[in-house]
């Protein structure tokens, strides 16, 4: 993978490649939003280059927060945050573009732009790169029917339904070939069989060198595919490894979440 | 340009580019009258060399005699008239200057040199003493000198009349600039709004690794064209009352007022008005949004 010359000092010798580097760090870190209670304590973790991780936990369990912190909308109130070999605790706002821009993010509110065409929300991450808008217009179109929304590269996101707007807001996401995908909840809108080609999509990504972390409660995706967990509890994080599979030819794949019961033939 | 912040139909766009049609229907307007006086006054400046003119009598008689006595009068009142307070200088006008001046009326020849002609003395005041200069008191010291002298005052007045035009042109000039700085201040609320209205969507950019110049070259692009179309339809109103005018004032021509007019450089100037306009527009919204998106945390 092309990537533009890192501006960082010796010890930085991180690049793309699958050679185990860490793409983010977490040194003790704590979050409080304002005066009140830390909602992470002494939250410690390692992303390596190209690795694939699962960010699990109950609803509140902060995993929306933890994604913001490595994506920088949230500074860590205590320890430090260490993104692409670089200490970003206290980086000025001005390094923050040439970050953002080796990042892909899902967000689970989708954050498109509802003025905007599906095409030309795609091309957001191209365009403030300053990519020429003759590649715009190749690759984007491109993506978008990969997604399955060739028909529907001029409508406007309200116009969309919810899994649409996800398709919308993952090819952003993964538009310009990011180091660094990360997903909040990207397939709690669409139905098994896309999320099942949502995620082949991002490991595709992930075996052309993308580090991916992605944010769900959906256990069956997580038993699907066999990636390691990290585990948000009570504000702390453990390190799980990967949940043996279930049956791979789950009857019920479609039905609503946690059907363990009703999926093993008893 | 490509832009993914629909700045065109935020209302306070309409406001501004009315805003800027008005500010540049004042300025060209201002600007004009200022020019247009200003080359007034250069026409007057040109046309007076000194300030106050004196006229010896010639003492009686041909021959060189009478001439020397008036010659010894001319230095007399001179000499008076370096004494007085604020001037600069005192200079008599020569024969040939003399000649000249009559030339158009006697016509030229023999008679001249046989004529005993009053002399003249031009009188250069200094132009920070112009406006206390009292012409009667120099009047009175020359007549005391010399009988029959007398002081044409008719210039002083018109040179404080050029210090009144002067002040006035400069106040033309004022106008311009406190113009441009009330579209400065129209342009940075207008910004400050729209920076408030599509915060969500300028959030979503730096998610995205906008910089902060891609935002901010949307928003200069965006008054750029709102300070173009403002400006221009200022200029166009403002040129059919210029056009008025101009017809009030050719009626007055032939009078004592000098030529009243703008020369192409002035039109020139006039017409860049409503570029400078936009262009001020453009800077002051581009300056804004960096200034305000670094404050953002």
């Amino acid at each position: 993978m092309m990537r533009e010359a890192d501006d960082e000092g010796p010890e930085d010798g991180l690049g793309s490649g699958g050679d185990g580097a860490a793409v983010v760090r977490f040194d003790q870190v704590g979050l409080r939003y304002d005066l009140g209670p830390e909602i992470f304590r002494d939250i410690a973790f390692t992303l390596d280059a190209g690795s694939f991780h699962f960010l699990t936990g109950s609803s509140g369990a902060g995993k929306s927060s933890l994604l913001g912190l490595c994506y920088l909308a949230l500074r860590p109130t205590r320890g430090a945050v260490t993104l692409f070999g670089r200490d970003v605790t206290r980086a000025p706002r001005t390094v923050l573009p040439r970050l953002r821009r080796r990042m892909g993010v899902v967000f689970q509110d989708f954050r498109l732009i509802n003025h905007l065409s599906a095409m030309d929300n795609v091309a957001l991450p191209l365009r403030v790169a300053g990519v020429p808008e003759s590649d715009i217009r190749h690759h984007v179109p491109e993506l978008l029917a990969w997604v399955g929304l060739a028909d529907h590269l001029d409508a406007r996101p309200p116009t969309l339904s919810g899994g649409q707007k996800q398709r919308v807001a993952i090819a952003r996401a993964v538009i310009n070939r990011p180091d660094l995908l990360l997903a909040d909840e990207p397939t709690g809108n669409v139905d098994d069989r896309i999320a099942t080609r949502l995620l082949h999509l991002f490991e595709e990504l992930n075996k052309m060198g993308t580090t991916v972390l992605i944010a769900t409660h959906n256990e069956q995706l997580v038993r699907r595919f066999p990636h390691p967990r990290l585990h948000l509890d009570a504000g702390g994080l453990t390190c799980l490894p990967p949940l043996p599979a279930t049956d791979p030819a789950p009857a019920a794949a479609a039905g609503p979440q946690r059907p363990r019961a009703g999926q093993r033939p008893v | 340009m490509h832009t993914d912040l629909p700045l065109a139909r935020d209302r306070s766009s309409t406001l501004v580019t009315v805003l800027v049609a008005v500010m540049v229907f004042l300025a060209v307007l201002a600007a004009a009258g200022g020019l247009a006086l200003d080359n007034v006054l250069d026409r007057w400046t040109r046309d007076v060399a000194g300030n106050l003119t004196a006229q010896i009598p010639p003492v009686p008689g041909l021959g060189e005699t009478a001439k020397a006595a008036t010659d010894e009068r001319v230095a007399r009142a001179l000499d008076v008239l370096r004494a007085q307070p604020g001037v600069a200088s005192v200079r008599a006008l020569s024969g040939e200057e003399l000649t000249a001046l009559i030339e158009p009326w006697i016509g030229a020849g023999e008679v001249l040199e046989d004529l005993p002609m009053p002399r003249l003395i031009d009188i250069v005041m200094r132009p920070d003493a112009v406006p206390e200069v009292d012409p009667a008191a120099m009047g009175e010291a020359l007549r005391a000198a010399v009988p029959g002298a007398t002081l044409d005052e008719h210039r002083l007045w018109l040179s404080r009349l050029l210090d009144l035009g002067q002040a006035v042109g400069l106040l033309g000039l004022t106008v311009v600039l406190v113009i441009g700085a009330a579209t400065a201040v129209a342009v940075i609320h207008a910004t400050h709004a729209g920076l408030a209205t599509h915060r969500p969507v300028i959030e979503i950019l730096h998610m995205i690794g906008a910089q902060d110049d891609y935002i901010a070259r949307q928003f200069a692009a965006h008054a750029l064209l709102q300070g173009l179309k403002g400006g221009a339809g200022g200029f166009m109103l403002a040129l059919p009352v210029l056009a008025g005018i101009g017809v009030l004032v050719g009626r007055m021509k032939g009078g004592l007022v000098p030529s009243v007019g703008l020369t192409v450089v002035d039109w020139i100037l006039l017409t860049t008005l409503p570029f400078a306009a936009a262009g001020l527009a453009m800077v002051t919204a581009r300056l804004t949004v960096l200034r305000t998106l670094a404050r953002m945390p």
